[in-house]
């Protein structure tokens, strides 16, 4: 048998129904940096606020978006859950578990990332075929030159390019930065994980064929059952491809819920900003943006609501204290005090 | 004010050469805002950098004329920049058609302060001033970009993506130019950023009447900002018309497929399919239309001509051109090609005001190094 060319092929999971594929939980990242102004002793006391207590949780046959600008902390939490960055604090959940020691890597096999910038993520000296031989040989899914070769193909195809014998012995230069990223993906699938994450897998795409590899993701999503974490900036195809959507904000979650109640009936300002500013030809009247400054410093974000600087809507209260996350709907949270009942019963 | 025409553009000599322009016209009238829009690699800052004579080798114009016209009324001012002496040439770019680069975080001096660039061009081009009215006017610019002028002596590391953006658009400004070119000047930054920016750039037209010729790949923004826009497609201008019309009634199928490439904001969420196959390799062109292997109205005729930018086949109230064979048989266009024209319509992008009363400066965000783009 060569290496399944789906996931239904692995071993069935002893997860009890309703359980998470993965989760995040409290996941919070600080990084200490030298800090610009001291020296000596006290060079390393500066800390980089980058991802505060982040709930998320992905489903199989689900894409859950992970919305935000630069800085927004979106990409240190995408590395945490692929256990690139170890979490300051906060706990992920695989299958329900926590992942420790030797559990980590079958962790690996299960969890798979996709950078951003696939003139970067391949290695421009090896091949198509070594990039995919690689996970297919470390993480035992094929052996013997026969089998690698078939399941090279099969990988191949299952993103679309087709015929794979064309591909298989290209280098990345040779390649077209669409089919960069599809082999890129390729690469991932090769583990044969469960979990897949995008960081900005299309943002370094031509316009044209953004979508091609988006409907890829969506396609072994409905097919395959992936769970799949998309990271972007670009509000407007996270509303397009997932069914929920995580809106961060100088590393807080700051709004969540399914995708199109987000975007159609945004509860948190900042979540109104990022709509306006986005870019649509279909905007009926002439926009205005009331928020203004940028993104603030994570070495010493605001106190409060970190948004509260730049909020058209700020009151007292925000500065002062962090708000909780409220519900707003079915499925869909605000952290913002505008929904807090005690406000509003002030008010 | 700016036109150009059949201009050519390659790169390389003789039979290996790569034809990045091919015959492009285009035609920028005094305070217009036209945008070009398309993939990378399809010749539109070759474009920008050929009708200014900026193109390094091995880019060589292999023919055309861009003619800038600085008074309408005075036709004998009209100057070929083609055909321009260096001297001519020295004084006209800057004074009269600026440039913004791409990245700004690479455009500007790392080890210079933004006063000591922005006092180095006004010396250059204005050598008779003395050094305190440069200074004024190199304050008087940071506050036209909505930049407190106390920031003069800082180093670009010290400013955040878009202040540096900003400053780039401040020194194309710096002489007043009548025609400003801007390539890709927003890609950088994050989406809020962008439309500052883009306000800002809107708002100093308004005030200042200059021509903008605005280079991108994302075309749902020229759609709110533009007056005209031009497609194109390896190295050719496939299709032009106001932004408007372009955006409800699309007559080539490259713009009509790259307007479906844009999920939406509102309404019901449909699949899209954005379009098959890969950007053309410039190295080898299909013989007729480029777009052709990846068009799905492909006429037997589309793979032997290359189809000529003319009026489309449905008549239209304003002056558009389309280069696509599908307009020149009657009666077998396609429905999404033939969409009837809403009227003209300004671009809805406005101005906002209170930008430039509120200076970007620290402001209430604590003091501290500002991440500057990148999510790395």
């Amino acid at each position: 048998m060569t290496a399944s060319t789906s996931t239904s092929a692995l071993p069935a999971s002893d997860r009890p129904a309703g359980t998470p594929i993965l989760e995040a939980r409290g996941l919070t990242k600080h990084f200490r940096i030298r800090s610009p102004r001291e020296r000596g002793k006290n060079r390393f006391r500066a800390t980089v606020y980058a991802c505060e207590d982040v709930n998320l949780v992905l489903e199989t046959g689900r894409v859950a978006a992970v919305v935000g600008e630069s800085g927004s902390g979106k990409t240190t939490l995408a590395r945490m859950l692929a256990q690139l960055y170890k979490p300051t604090s906060g706990q992920i959940l695989l299958d329900g578990k926590p992942v420790k020691g030797r559990k980590l890597h079958e962790y690996r096999r299960k969890v798979q990332i996709v950078f951003q910038d696939p003139f970067a993520s391949l290695n421009p000296v090896h091949s198509v075929r070594y990039h995919l031989s690689r996970p297919l040989r470390i993480h035992h899914r094929a052996r013997g030159k026969a089998e690698v070769n078939a399941a090279i193909d099969a990988l191949l195809s299952r993103v679309k390019l087709e015929p794979p014998r064309n591909f298989t012995d290209k280098l990345p230069h040779e390649l077209s930065g669409g089919q960069r990223q599809r082999v890129a993906i390729a690469r991932s699938l090769a583990a044969g994980p469960t979990v897949l994450l995008a960081d900005e897998p299309v943002s370094m795409l031509d316009v044209s064929i953004r979508l091609g590899v988006l409907n890829l993701l969506g396609e072994l999503r409905d097919v395959e059952g992936l769970a799949i974490l998309y990271v972007t900036h670009d509000i407007a195809s996270a509303r397009y491809f997932a069914d929920t959507m995580t809106v961060m904000y100088a590393g807080r979650v700051v709004e969540s819920g399914p995708s199109l109640e987000v975007t159609d009936h945004p509860a948190h300002p900042y979540t109104q900003l990022l709509l306006d500013a986005a870019p649509d030809p279909e905007r009926a009247a002439p926009q205005v943006i009331e928020a203004r400054g940028s993104a603030p410093s994570l070495i010493a974000p605001p106190s409060g609501c970190r948004f509260h600087p730049r909020c058209p809507h700020a009151m007292p209260i925000c500065s002062e204290q962090q708000p909780q996350q409220e519900s707003v709907g079915e499925g869909h949270i605000a952290a913002c005090w505008l929904h807090s009942a005690e406000v509003q019963a002030r008010n | 004010m700016l036109e150009i025409s059949d201009l050519c553009v390659d790169y390389g000599r003789g039979d290996a050469a790569v034809h990045a322009v091919i015959d492009t016209t285009l035609t920028l009238h005094r305070g217009e805002v036209v945008g070009l829009a398309g993939e990378s690699g399809s010749g539109k800052s070759t474009l920008a950098y050929g009708a200014t004579r900026l193109l390094r080798q091995p880019g060589v114009i292999t023919g055309g004329h861009v003619v800038f016209r600085p008074d309408a009324d005075r036709p004998d001012q009209a100057i070929d920049i083609l055909d321009a002496a260096p001297t001519d040439l020295r004084s006209l770019r800057w004074r009269d058609v600026a440039l913004v680069f791409q990245s700004a975080m690479n455009s500007l001096n790392p080890v210079l302060s933004v006063q000591a660039q922005l006092m180095d061009t006004l010396a250059a081009h204005l050598p008779h001033t003395s050094k305190a009215e440069r200074l004024e006017r190199a304050a008087d610019l940071l506050k036209l970009v909505g930049i407190n002028p106390d920031r003069l002596s800082s180093f670009p590391h010290e400013l955040s993506g878009g202040m540096k953006q900003r400053v780039m658009i401040a020194m194309a400004l710096a002489l007043d130019p009548q025609v400003v070119i801007m390539d890709e000047p927003t890609t950088a930054l994050d989406v809020v950023t962008q439309r500052q920016i883009l306000q800002q750039i809107i708002e100093l037209r308004d005030r200042l009447g200059f021509s903008v010729l605005f280079i991108t790949h994302d075309l749902s923004l020229l759609l709110e900002m533009a007056d005209t826009i031009a497609i194109m497609y390896a190295g050719r201008i496939v299709e032009t018309a106001p932004a408007h019309q372009l955006f409800r009634a699309p007559r080539h199928p490259y713009s009509a497929a790259l307007l479906n490439s844009f999920p939406s904001l509102h309404g019901e969420r449909k699949v899209m399919t954005g379009i098959p196959g890969s950007p053309p390799d410039m190295r080898g062109l299909p013989l007729g239309c480029a777009f052709q292997p990846r068009c799905r109205y492909a006429l037997p005729r589309c793979a032997t001509e290359v189809p000529v930018l003319t009026e489309p086949a449905v008549r239209s109230k304003s002056h558009r051109e389309v280069a696509c064979w599908l307009h020149d048989e009657a009666g077998e266009l396609p429905a999404e090609l033939g969409l009837p024209e809403p009227d003209i319509q300004r671009p809805r992008l406005v101005a906002s005001a209170p930008m430039s009363a509120v200076p970007m400066t620290a402001g209430p965000m604590p003091a501290g190094p500002e991440p500057s783009g990148g999510s790395r």
